[in-house]
């Protein structure tokens, strides 16, 4: 142990009134550090995060306000111990990155990148003294690993949770019930069916022939790119409760996939009624609701 | 129906149909008299076509399910059309989920449709009849 250090601790004993361990004052002690030399670190931190190739979604200035506030945040939880203050700055970090395309692995990047550039900076100062340097080592440790645990985990949460809301939006968005004729229903599906969806669809489609008084429904799913056998299922159940109810329903845009699909897992298609493309099924739709469609010109109609 | 109390099913004669609506939850006993009165009364009022309105149950369950069948069955060799109307979103999903077989059951959004029905399914072969006074955008 230096003099110098030798003077931090007893001056922390004579502070406390108190015989504190060796190992409570290494904490403070590489704080200071790492406070005193913050902007040289913090430089070389930089650069390392550049020679890395990370955060080019971000301009020079805005990276080096963020660098400033994760390093201060950073040493400020090895200071206190309490997560609380970094998990909320990650968080918000995480929302104002996120939509400009920063990645799980970039974040992770640079906080293992300032652990690294902090514990090289800690073992130039101490490596004269092998056994404090590891102490030293075992102080700072711990907790650079539970300050990169945090980050990463805040910033998995943030995307999880921008990923729920998109869902949730698709969820709202995709299945629209739209009424075109007197009792003509029809029903784009667009996007993946899971069973959430396909369970919601059934709901609005039931109600929707209740609400418009539909006869008929056409189901388009050519935005659909796959169905799994659950949904299939799901989907012919609905078209036989719309049956009860006393609609006619006319699934159309059956991709190549899933009608293999559907006949390879052996799903009932008998009592459905199928046509190629939207189309053809509100032809057929018109046709069942007694309408006929002609052209004034007097060419015919479909 | 010889159950007492409030009644629990009308049947009612509108032209050469019956309409008949079950006003609430009716157990096996009280099913199976529905049925016999309507095909009774089938009969007596030569009626052409039935429209059952179950619009205020809201369960359907395999021994409802398999009566309205029969009474289909039944009313079609007395010569009756049937037409099942009414039935709610949720009882037709669970309806279905639950595997129950409706077999060749004709059903109808309501009341409304369900005459709209009987008429293009009788109305060919009822030249000579009285027509039923309906609003003419109506008329098969």
């Amino acid at each position: 142990m230096t003099q110098d250090q030798g003077a931090i601790v007893a001056d922390r004993i004579d502070e406390a009134g108190l015989m504190a361990t060796a190992e409570d004052q290494l904490l403070p002690q590489l704080v200071a550090h790492l406070r005193e030399h913050r902007t040289r670190l913090r430089h070389e931190w930089a650069e390392r995060i550049q020679g890395a190739g990370l955060l080019h979604a971000m301009t020079p200035q805005e990276m080096a306000a963020e660098t400033t506030s994760v390093y201060d945040n950073y040493v400020e939880v090895l200071e206190t111990g309490s997560v609380q203050a970094l998990q909320r700055y990650a968080r918000d970090l995480s929302e104002r990155i996120i939509p400009r395309g920063v990645e799980t692995h970039e974040v992770v990047g640079i906080v293992l990148l300032l652990r690294d550039v902090l514990a090289r900076s800690l073992f130039e100062k101490y490596q004269r003294d092998f056994a404090l340097l590891n102490r030293v080592l075992d102080a700072y440790e711990p907790a650079a690993n539970r300050i990169a645990n945090t980050v990463a985990v805040s910033f998995v949460e943030e995307r999880e949770r921008v990923i729920r809301q998109q869902q949730d939006s698709i969820r709202e968005l995709s299945t629209p019930v739209l009424p075109v004729r007197e009792r003509l229903l029809i029903l784009p599906i667009i996007g993946v069916l899971d069973s959430e969806r396909a369970r919601q669809l059934t709901d609005q489609l039931l109600n929707g022939i209740r609400t418009h008084r539909a006869r008929v429904v056409v189901i388009d799913i050519t935005g659909v790119p796959e169905v799994d056998e659950s949904v299939a299922d799901h989907l012919v159940r609905t078209v036989d409760a719309s049956r009860l109810m006393g609609a006619s329903v006319i699934i159309t845009g059956l991709s190549p996939l899933i009608a293999q699909t559907l006949v390879t897992i052996g799903v009932d298609l008998s009592k459905m009624d199928t046509i190629g493309d939207l189309q053809g099924g509100l032809e057929e739709a018109e046709r069942l609701l007694g309408y006929t469609a002609a052209r004034e010109d007097g060419t015919g109609g479909p | 129906m010889t159950t007492t109390g409030p009644r629990l099913v009308s049947i009612l004669r509108q032209g050469p149909y019956l309409i008949a609506s079950i006003h609430t939850a009716l157990d096996d006993t009280q099913m199976t008299d529905f049925q016999h009165d309507l095909v009774e009364r089938i009969g007596r009022d030569r009626s052409r076509g039935v429209v059952i309105d179950v619009a205020a149950l809201d369960v359907l369950d395999s021994f409802g399910t398999r009566t309205l069948r029969t009474i289909a069955e039944v009313a079609r060799l007395r010569g009756a059309v049937t037409v099942v109307v009414g039935i709610r979103p949720d009882v037709a999903f669970a309806m279905v989920a639950l595997g129950m077989d409706t077999g060749p059951l004709r059903t109808a959004l309501d009341l409304e449709e369900g005459l709209d029905v009987l008429d293009r399914l009788v109305a060919p072969g009822r030249s000579t009849s009285r027509s039923r006074s309906t609003p003419g955008s109506r008329t098969a």
